[in-house]
């Protein structure tokens, strides 16, 4: 049986909706990243108290036709990549440390990124 | 004892940008003098200040002035340092110590450098961009060197009054009037600044609310184009004068952007270098 994965938003970052964009920007390096739908859909939540795989199922699977299975296997990776930017935190516990808040609005363009 | 002290001459001078005045304190008079030229129209020879620097001036020029610029946070202080220039600078208690030769370059990125500490805390910033006044209204004219900021400053009609035409000082201020003093009401400001690009012309010492934000861009004919929020704020950080890696400071300057493009509105303008496109301004 796998493991839980649980994800928080970093309160290391600061973010916001501009438009139907969730933009992001990091701290460290003054990285700025635009997230994309799915992403965004992560970003938000990641309250570190739900399991990545309910986020999947209650989020994900629901706004796109996607496979459970395959959509969680997507949602890992993309996790694991938020977390190297410093985006977000995974544990396989759950995270208490405060999320930032999460802006409520969905984006709607593809990931970009660019440094300052 | 009598003989063993001897008095030395303390010189000051209060330069107020964007209606943050800062003195400057020296022992040297032609230093002050040539500060008095360079911020003329910026400067009073006393009053308020609300930050003070004594400047320690090295007899020879330190190195390399062309190495990257650091600031840094620590126990309270700011230090900024980059080869011409050593200076640190405590909020608290208002005081900072600047050591340099006597040359202007030095002290003006230092002065760059607090005036985005200041207002980054109070949701403005500092922007590369052009800015004038017409009509009542700021514009503001951003883009990267070569963009067109200096091209659009000199072609400024005469009843556009020019604020800057390389670092435009935005900040957020309450503007509720005395009828309506009941409801804060936040809306941002472009000052003038001597901080001079191309034109080498120093900006008037005057403000107005800032009315819009173009991007410049250089093409066949003259058009105003909406742009998207993101877009405008993604924009608006990379011209955005940042030196600080502070998480707090990087936070605030984000939101500073984020507000800013929700507030006034942001738009490309395409233009061919000749007065014409003054028309479609203000």
């Amino acid at each position: 049986m796998n493991k839980k994965l649980y994800v928080a938003r970093s309160p290391r970052i600061a973010a916001r909706m501009l438009g139907e964009e969730m933009l992001v920007m990091s701290g460290q390096g003054s990285t700025l990243f635009t997230l994309n739908p799915t992403a965004t859909i992560l970003w938000q939540a990641a309250d570190g108290a739900t399991p990545l795989d309910e986020i999947v199922e209650r989020r994900i699977c629901s706004e796109f036709e996607v496979k459970p299975e395959e959509a969680l296997r997507d949602a890992e990776a993309l996790a694991e990549d938020l977390a190297k930017h410093g985006i977000l935190l995974i544990s396989d516990q759950p995270i208490s440390e405060r999320p930032i808040a999460s802006p409520d609005v969905p984006a709607q363009e593809q990931p970009r990124e660019q440094r300052r | 004892m009598p003989g063993l002290a001897t008095q030395v001459e303390r010189y000051s001078v209060v330069i107020a940008i964007g209606g943050v005045p800062v003195r400057v304190n020296t022992t040297d008079a032609d230093f002050l003098e040539m500060l008095q030229n360079r911020y003329a129209g910026f400067v009073n020879a006393e009053g308020h200040a609300e930050f003070d620097f004594d400047v320690d001036l090295a007899a020879t020029s330190l190195p390399d002035p062309d190495a990257e610029v650091s600031v840094t946070h620590g126990s309270g202080r700011w230090f900024m340092r980059r080869g011409d220039f050593h200076a640190e600078w405590e909020p608290a208690t208002g005081t900072g110590r600047i050591r340099q030769s006597a040359n202007p370059y030095s002290i003006d990125a230092v002065l760059r450098i607090v005036h985005t500490l200041v207002l980054a805390k109070q949701g403005g910033f500092l922007l590369h961009s052009a800015s004038a006044i017409r009509n009542g209204r700021a514009f503001l004219f951003a883009g990267v060197s070569g963009a067109g900021k200096t091209t659009i400053a000199r072609l400024a009609p005469a009843d556009a009054t020019l604020l800057t035409d390389e670092i435009s000082y935005v900040r957020k201020l309450d503007v509720s009037t005395k009828q309506d003093s009941s409801t804060k009401k936040d809306s941002y400001v472009a000052f003038g600044t001597p901080f001079t690009g191309e034109l080498a012309k120093l900006g008037e010492n005057t403000s107005a609310p800032v009315a819009a934000l173009y991007l410049l861009a250089q093409g066949p004919g003259n058009r105003i184009d909406p742009v998207a929020a993101a877009d405008a704020g993604r924009e608006l950080l990379a011209n955005m004068l940042f030196f600080a890696e502070d998480q707090e400071m990087v936070h605030w300057a984000f939101q500073a952007a984020c507000d800013f493009v929700h507030r006034v509105p942001v738009y490309r303008l395409t233009f061919v270098p000749d007065a014409r496109v003054w028309e479609m301004i203000g």
